[in-house]
């Protein structure tokens, strides 16, 4: 049969996440369709059927699934289900929200933040905060796999698959989308920027926080941080790099003021290359960076940022 | 209402946890456990809820071991009134988990079940939705803020980018996410009183319900590790490393 691979994106725009996830749905080794389930998304459709290896993509488009609500999720996944034997979700906060719920209403365990697809039915997948690794096998009839997109490269374009509408069921009288407050930035997503400048407890105050700001504008980087500055409320919360906050594993992670917790760790540690900038030279940070500079940020940052001027 | 409040024993977040050598699992024998971090900030938000007058009795239940008593005297000791186990010694997956829950709501008719978002072992993050799925309840996970409001709750959530905000019909089933409270302590005088309340002792087999794990688990292994790397001396000294020998800036 196929997978069914549920596009990740904000009725507007495509996420990148779902390219990744696409290679991961490509190496169960069958054809893969791809849902864009939301309101006007004629062009995230267009963008998904762009994508290499993409067979087919479905489009479910009404009003209300623009909020993209597990209910009305659900209703539409899962008679969808009868002709595919696995469902492949991005491990966003959209994808954990309503994966579990399709694969309790088919009766079937699901596998959270998948991190390799060994075979058709073992995968491996993180635990205790990414500190082991389990190889696990579903023998279940259908398959639901959340894929952890760090851990998988993006799938070209050069792809020109068909579009097909499909309907949506009625909305669910259960859950109702009330407002959003969706930070607007013109910095690079956490999850999909190449570099990332994350600050901690470290940095003081809210206002420090401009300090790894200007730093992260001259590098073209996404701005992260610590659950200790989130809570500090230095920085608003969806910033938390971690194992409850967001994974990330750009090219450069550069931590200032973190110490280094295993619950941070886990959201940073596949980075290619980290650079910690600490005062106490024995932070725990510092065991997993590749260059470490010890001593006070407030030095240090005004410091980087001459140095990056110049030579440029 | 009645609020229920699934709480697991884990092992706590502090241990730094051990792979066996024979990659068989991970090592538990002698090591701490506690309540599931995010179930204290759960049981909270229920016994916040109750004072503030929403709710008239917070239940916890546990599915696990007959340790898992402990972790259900914890809960008792913060201020829920009574206690169910469903005892069982077998390792126990999220559909499982809520498979035993649905029984539990249909034996106690909730009009909340508020869990963690998710258990810090498996890191599964499936359970509150799968428990919704199988009662056709609404949900909402990653809850920042709730608000009972008459027939509704009205959840703040923690998306991606920011909140979200849901009208939930009741009953509904929330996750609560980091930052929607601070768990208390239990205090001396509340620890003594916790273990005078009632805690309600069920085999989980008797229910009848499939709970044989599902996945098989071939192998549990250590992550690649990373070595740490060399300390530099000055700002400068960085820029031109990640600029010359690491590659990643231009
Ligand atoms: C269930 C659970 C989940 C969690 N999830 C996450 C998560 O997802 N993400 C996360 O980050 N944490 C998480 N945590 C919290 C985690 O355990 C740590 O408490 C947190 O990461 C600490 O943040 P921090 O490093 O900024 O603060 P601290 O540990 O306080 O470290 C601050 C560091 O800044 C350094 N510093 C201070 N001043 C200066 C200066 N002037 N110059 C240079 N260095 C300085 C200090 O030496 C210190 O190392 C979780 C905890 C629990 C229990
Ligand atoms: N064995 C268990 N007993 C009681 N509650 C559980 C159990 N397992 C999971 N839960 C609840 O489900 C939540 C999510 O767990 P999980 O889906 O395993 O990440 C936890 O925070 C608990 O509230």
């Amino acid at each position: 049969m196929a997978v069914l691979l549920v596009a990740e994106h904000n009725n507007k725009a495509l996420n990148g996440a779902t390219a990744k996830a696409l290679t991961a749905a490509k190496a169960l080794g069958a054809p893969v369709h791809v849902l864009v389930a939301g309101a006007g998304v004629d062009a995230v459709a267009q963008k998904a059927a762009a994508l290499e290896g993409v067979d087919k993509v479905l489009v479910a488009d009404a009003p209300h699934l623009a909020a993209h609500l597990a209910e009305d999720l659900a209703a539409l996944i899962v008679p969808l289900m009868a002709n595919y034997d696995a469902l492949v979700v991005v491990a966003s906060t959209t994808g954990k929200n309503f994966a579990p719920r399709v694969a309790a209403l088919l009766d079937v365990p699901q596998i959270s933040e998948a991190t390799a697809i060994l075979s058709p039915t073992q995968f491996e997948r993180p635990i205790y905060a990414g500190n082991a690794i389990q190889t696990v096998e579903v023998t279940a009839p259908k398959k639901v796999l959340t894929i952890r997109t760090t851990a998988f490269a993006a799938a070209p374009e050069g792809g020109s698959a068909a579009i097909e509408k499909i309907d949506a069921p009625a909305q669910s009288e259960l859950a109702k989308f009330v407002s959003e407050d969706i930070s607007q930035s013109a910095r690079p997503d956490l999850t999909a920027a190449k570099v990332v400048v994350s600050g901690g407890r470290g940095l003081g105050s809210a206002d420090n926080f401009k300090l790894i700001e200007r730093i992260a504008d001259k590098l073209g980087a996404a701005v992260g941080a610590s659950r200790a500055a989130v809570d500090a409320g230095f920085i608003p919360g969806d910033f938390q790099v971690g194992q409850t906050g967001k994974v990330v594993a750009p090219e450069l992670y550069i931590a200032v003021g973190i110490s280094g917790a295993i619950q941070h760790l886990a959201g940073m540690k596949d980075s290619k290359v980290i650079v910690a900038i600490n005062k106490d030279e024995e932070a725990p940070i510092f065991q997993v960076a590749d260059y470490g500079l010890v001593g006070d940020l407030f030095q240090i940052l005004p410091e980087i940022e001459a140095a990056l001027d110049s030579r440029k | 209402m009645k609020i229920i409040v699934p709480v697991k024993r884990v092992v706590d977040y502090n241990v730094k946890i051990r792979v066996k050598p024979d990659g068989s699992g991970v090592d538990t024998i002698n090591v701490k456990m506690s309540m599931n971090p995010f179930d204290e900030i759960a049981v909270e938000e229920a016994i916040r809820l109750k004072e503030a007058g929403h709710a008239d009795e917070v239940i916890a239940v546990s599915i696990g071991p007959a340790k898992a008593q402990e972790t259900l005297r914890t809960a008792l000791a913060m201020g829920a009134d009574r206690a169910i186990l469903y005892k069982t010694d077998l390792p126990i997956e999220p559909l499982a988990v809520a498979k035993i829950l649905k029984s539990a709501v249909e034996k106690e008719k909730p009009g909340l079940v508020i869990l963690g978002k998710q258990a810090i072992d498996d890191d599964s993050n499936q359970t509150g939705q799968m428990l919704a799925a199988l009662l056709n309840w609404p949900q909402a996970t990653f809850a920042f803020k709730v608000s009972p409001q008459g027939e509704t709750v009205e959840v703040v959530r923690e998306v991606d980018g920011g909140l979200q905000t849901l009208a939930l019909r009741l009953p509904a089933i929330v996750t609560v996410d980091l930052r929607i409270n601070q768990p208390r302590y239990a205090s001396l005088p509340n620890i003594m009183k916790a273990k005078k309340k009632p805690l309600e002792e069920i085999d989980a087999a008797s229910l009848g319900i499939d709970i044989e794990p599902k996945v098989k688990v071939l192998k549990t292994a250590e992550p690649p590790t990373r070595k740490a790397g060399v300390k530099l001396k000055t700002a400068a000294e960085l820029v031109d490393k990640l600029r010359t020998e690491a590659g990643v800036l231009q």
